[in-house]
């Protein structure tokens, strides 16, 4: 057959290099490159659609990190080459800023979270969350308080609650809030205060029983991102912070039970608990 | 200076080490001894599992404790069923985690000092008429002596060392489950680098001196090839 021959190998050869090449200056021509992010462990759903979205808009790629907001804000600190971070407060995101490690004027509020006490059992916690008043469990889990804004909640919800000393030795902690999420979907904690973004799936909390902890119990969860000023010239960590406030993001945003901030007001998070 | 929850971390971990440490050398012992001298040919099956945590990840071990000894896990059962309860987060499950964590680095030693004392010494303690037992602790005890020091030491030092796997089945409780590592990483996590100091330097400076007394109190017994 004609194309065996020699020289129209080398044609074929040819003809493929200049095609892989112009693949090549074809997507350096798009400025599609990589965004290193680093994302508080209770925002790991959302981010993973919303990198998927960000993704296919954008043809950039997003490489993200989760962890505990504490654990990345030391990292960061350290050298670590996030180019975004996305925290669970705002004390860490301005302490990024406090170093000068943060590209100015580039903090924002994308979301506010909700605490909740979470059981992956039934029947376990009631929906006024009476359960941590008669105190009938083994292993009650929280994040670390120290690191996780959740954890701090969580601790701040019982304390209001005036529980907090009587269920002092049933706490266990988890690292991340993702830690204390498989501490209790594991079932070695009964219960546990988790991120509401965890335990959320299409509107509802469809698995084991639940308390949406009412938002006047604790301090405001506002999570701040911010963007590091090793992303500064990275135009792809710029677009993926707009995005992170775009009408697609905030509706992914609004579906794992945050709280959306819209310049100036604060959307209502929906009741989640059965009246 | 050290927080008093420092300290508490400190012994609770020095406390883990111990017994952790003392158990393996009570189990270790024998299945040591039985690793030297049984001739059953899937030995190799028992070689490679006591191996195992030397190459296994501790995240891989913890996960699977957490799994096995949850309410969900076959173990968990049996522990409930016997009215313990289920063992993460209480310091019962750190030292059974410890001791499959550090089992290698008390029988392995054992079991090469076993392996240079030889047939031989048996032998003739067989002659004169010693009992088996009698053998073990007037024969074979005092010639392991360096063999037994390096298990000892070992143990204790990598439970010491312990983190991956408390990080999985802890729950970082202080008292219970709160180990030195789990309070470092505390610290750190929180900015404190000051109070991870004391605690980093700490260990560092313990485990090289304890490596130092290993190293010049107990000479290996050079083998010839």
């Amino acid at each position: 057959m004609k194309f065996l021959s020699g020289k129209s190998t080398v044609g074929h050869l040819k003809t493929g290099i200049r095609i892989s090449l112009i693949l090549l200056l074809g997507s350096t021509g798009v400025q599609a490159a990589d965004v290193h992010v680093a994302v508080a462990a209770n925002f790991t759903k959302p981010m993973e659609t919303i990198a998927a979205g960000f993704e296919k808009a954008s043809g950039n790629k997003v490489i993200a990190s989760f962890g505990s907001s504490g654990k990345l804000l030391e990292q960061i600190k350290n050298g670590a080459p996030f180019e975004v971070f996305l925290s669970a407060d705002q004390k860490r995101p301005q302490a990024v800023e406090a170093a000068d490690l943060a590209v100015p004027d580039s903090r924002f509020t994308y979301a506010i979270g909700s605490l909740v006490l979470w059981s992956a059992q039934e029947g376990v916690v009631d929906d006024k969350g009476e359960v941590l008043k008669s105190g009938q469990f083994q292993h009650i889990a929280i994040a670390n308080p120290e690191t996780a804004p959740y954890g701090k909640a969580a601790l701040e919800t019982m304390s209001g609650l005036g529980v907090l000393e009587a269920l002092q030795p049933k706490i266990v902690q988890g690292d991340s809030i993702a830690q204390t999420h498989a501490f209790v979907s594991s079932g070695n904690a009964e219960l546990g205060f988790v991120a509401l973004s965890q335990v959320i799936n299409d509107g509802e909390i469809s698995e084991g029983s639940s308390w949406v902890v009412p938002l006047d119990m604790y301090e405001p969860i506002r999570q701040d991102a911010v963007l590091l000023k090793t992303g500064e010239n990275n135009a792809a960590a710029k677009a993926l912070l707009a995005y992170l406030q775009s009408d697609a993001a905030r509706a992914v945003i609004a579906a794992f039970g945050y709280a959306v901030s819209v310049p100036g007001t604060l959307a209502e998070t929906t009741s989640l608990n059965a009246e | 200076m050290p927080s008093d929850a420092d300290l508490v971390a400190i012994l609770l971990t020095l406390k883990l080490a111990g017994l952790t440490t003392l158990i393996l050398l009570l189990l270790g012992t024998p299945l040591a001894w039985w690793l030297t001298h049984s001739h059953w040919r899937g030995k190799s099956v028992i070689n490679a599992l006591v191996a195992l945590p030397l190459v296994l990840p501790p995240a891989v071990l913890g996960f699977y404790l957490l799994v096995l000894m949850g309410p969900h896990g076959p173990v968990g059962q049996f522990t409930h069923a016997i009215g313990l309860g289920t063992l993460p987060f209480t310091f019962g499950g750190l030292v059974i985690a410890s001791v499959l964590y550090s089992l290698p680095f008390v029988v392995q030693p054992l079991q090469n000092a076993f392996e240079a004392i030889g047939t031989r010494p048996l032998e003739v303690a067989a002659t004169l008429r010693a009992r088996r037992l009698d053998t073990f602790f007037s024969v074979v005890l005092p010639l392991a002596r360096p063999g037994f020091l390096t298990a000892t030491v070992l143990g204790f030092a990598h439970t010491l060392g312990e983190f991956g796997v408390v990080l999985m089945v802890g729950g970082n409780i202080p008292g219970r489950t709160q180990v030195i590592s789990m309070q470092i990483l505390n610290h750190v996590e929180a900015g404190s680098y000051l109070q991870a100091h004391w605690l980093a330097a700490g260990m560092l400076v313990f485990s090289f001196v304890v490596l130092l007394v290993l190293y010049s109190f107990a000479p290996y017994t050079r083998r010839h090839h």
